[in-house]
């Protein structure tokens, strides 16, 4: 079992080099000279030249890619050219809001999405699956910022129940910080809870077509017991790996979320630094994801090894 | 080989696309799908004879009107007819869905069919290569190409189709691996033909019922992709309308204006509906072996 880890945790360096080269070449994809861009209204050869020199921009492209990755590496992500806040003070101050959006859409997505997606295997064929495909279906085409936009309108404008937007800290009230978050979560939840939904409705009747549900029914196993017990544990595997996996399309979709609710986030971090221009920012927030990201896929494998029995003792 | 084997095949397939289409036909929900995604193509194709106002016609006696007979739905913050503008923002949000696709398409397949069908160290790096690109979540990676590239419809496409080609060398390199030990592949190997050949007429075929099915399915997430972009400001640019720019400016007039953001946000639902409603008729028809 742990060569298994092991060989899975080989395979993510190449994956993550890969993703640094992308976001490095990121830049390099950008129209104009970035010393011009930099020098602003100063076209005085040497104080360009002086910049180049600074930025290692005369070095070959593999030379300047090493220079970036080493900073990289001590946990160096460059400054805001904005606001001369380093990147890793930025991500480490807007980080932890996105991760209460995320792990609260996700609470709401497996509230919703798990239990009808056993609903809709086990009542195959009647209404109560054609509802929970249509609620599928739907929660995969609304676009989250237009529901987000819609509720605001219904829920704040109108009836003054929840606040519209804003963001308040856990710690410093954990009530009106779980409030003002409550209609983001739910809206950022939609599309995750969809996808689990088919995911385990498809997982569930694989499961209860399979050889040992029908020895448990033959052995007079009530009902409860052989979707509960025998089906559900069989096909939860596969979802805990999606779950996993699934967080950092959350991280995705905050993006247009925090826009719309005005959390100062993750997501709201990257839109504002795209509009200012702000390069640094952007390349170190993407890498933040796509590390982020490749962390989760490599805990969701590694958490499949350890829950899945037959791998478990291989 | 006889001379009727080809006759014979060919027998086959139409069969078998006979039955996939009256599969199709018999579904509901496939239909309707189809109906909605005609319905807004139709829209696209014909917008200069359907609206009744020039999309851009700024008007400063019909301000925020809420919808009425002449306006049926109302007027934005610059007087501006919002039904012409949605009619009009349907190509925008139809082009990007459909180029981006094809976008991802052209760069995604040639190199899933290759990696599937070299193997060895091709496979290898191109394998890794779409890892390392899927680790980026696909709206981040479209988000940040925009960005780089700057903000128009254009890009935005490129952008969208570029994150989006990942998922189609995943899905055709698997395709490939799937099929190209079948006997027809090793026999037609066996015969001599080139390796152009039969990637380019006997794999090829095998797998576009996967491929029309996904693209299918993508060109919703592209369009909610491209809305999603132009409401950040990153697509198609002002005046020019596009249902995400239009609620971009909807989501300042909400309490005053409330159907400036109800009908381009439905639009928007609606085709992303149809297009979802089609992609799973058309995999329960073309490909049942991807059931979900």
């Amino acid at each position: 079992m742990l060569k298994l880890i092991l060989r899975r945790v080989i395979v993510a360096i190449p994956t993550l080099i890969l993703v640094s080269i992308v976001i490095f070449g990121l830049q390099k994809i950008l129209p104009g000279d970035p010393v011009l861009a930099m020098a602003g209204e100063e076209r005085d050869p040497a104080v360009l030249d002086f910049l180049r020199e600074k930025y290692r921009l005369n070095d070959p492209l593999p030379v300047q890619y090493v220079a970036w990755i080493k900073e990289v590496g001590q946990g160096n992500l460059g400054v805001s050219l904005r606001t001369d806040i380093p990147v890793t003070t930025l991500v480490s101050q807007k980080l932890p809001v996105t991760i209460q959006l995320a792990i609260m859409a996700m609470f709401f997505a497996i509230l919703v999405g798990i239990p009808l997606g056993i609903l809709a295997a086990v009542r195959k064929g009647t209404r109560v699956e054609f509802g929970a495909n249509l609620f599928a279906l739907s929660g995969m085409s609304i676009p989250n910022f237009w529901l987000g936009i819609i509720l605001i309108m219904i829920v704040s404008v109108q009836f003054r129940l929840l606040p519209a937007s804003g963001y308040v800290p856990p710690g410093r009230d954990f009530w009106l910080s779980m409030k003002t978050m409550l209609m983001p979560a739910l809206v950022l939840s939609t599309a995750i809870a969809a996808y689990l939904m088919r995911h385990t409705r498809s997982a569930m009747l694989e499961a209860l077509s399979a050889d040992y549900v029908r020895t448990a029914r033959a052995k007079g196993a009530s009902e409860r017991i052989v979707v509960l017990r025998h089906a559900l544990r069989n096909a939860l595997m596969p979802i805990v790996t999606l779950v996993t996996i699934l967080f950092g399309e959350l991280l995705a979709g905050a993006v247009l979320t925090e826009q719309i609710f005005g959390i100062p986030g993750f997501g709201k971090l990257l839109v504002d630094a795209v509009f200012n221009r702000d390069y640094a920012v952007v390349q170190g927030v993407v890498l933040c994801i796509a590390v982020g990201f490749i962390v989760l896929t490599l805990l969701a494998d590694v958490l499949y090894i350890l829950i899945n029995p037959r791998l478990r003792y291989s | 080989m006889s001379a009727h084997a080809p006759a014979a095949a060919k027998g086959a397939f139409e069969r078998r696309r006979s039955r996939s289409w009256s599969k199709f036909k018999r579904s509901p929900s496939a239909m309707l799908g189809a109906a909605i995604v005609v319905f807004f193509v139709l829209v696209a194709v014909f917008a200069p004879l359907i609206v009744g106002f020039d999309p851009a016609q700024v008007s400063f006696t019909a301000i925020r009107k809420a919808p009425s007979a002449m306006h049926w739905f109302g007027t934005d913050e610059l007087g501006r007819d919002i039904l012409s503008r949605m009619v009009y923002g349907a190509r925008a949000s139809l082009l990007a869905g459909m180029c981006s696709v094809l976008i991802a398409l052209g760069v995604g397949v040639p190199f899933g069919l290759l990696a599937g069908y070299f193997g060895g160290l091709v496979d290898g790096c191109i394998s890794r290569a779409t890892e390392a690109l899927l680790s980026i979540p696909f709206l981040i990676l479209a988000i940040a190409l925009a960005a780089f590239l700057g903000p128009s419809l254009v890009n935005a496409m490129i952008a969208i189709g570029v994150s989006a080609a990942p998922l189609f060398i995943r899905l055709a390199r698997g395709q490939v691996l799937a099929i190209k030990n079948e006997d027809y592949v090793q026999s037609t190997r066996s015969l001599g033909a080139s390796n152009t050949r039969i990637i380019l007429r006997h794999i090829l075929p095998n797998v576009m019922p996967a491929l029309i099915v996904q693209a299918t399915i993508m060109i919703a997430s592209a369009i909610i992709a491209e809305a999603s972009l132009s409401f950040l400001g990153l697509g198609l640019q002002p005046p020019n309308p596009s249902w995400g720019s239009m609620l971009n400016t909807a989501k300042n007039f909400m309490t005053q204006a409330p159907w400036m953001s109800i009908f381009p946000g439905s639009a928007i639902f609606l085709v992303v509906f149809g297009f979802n409603l089609l992609g799973d008729g058309l995999r329960d028809a073309l490909d049942p072996r991807q059931e979900h």
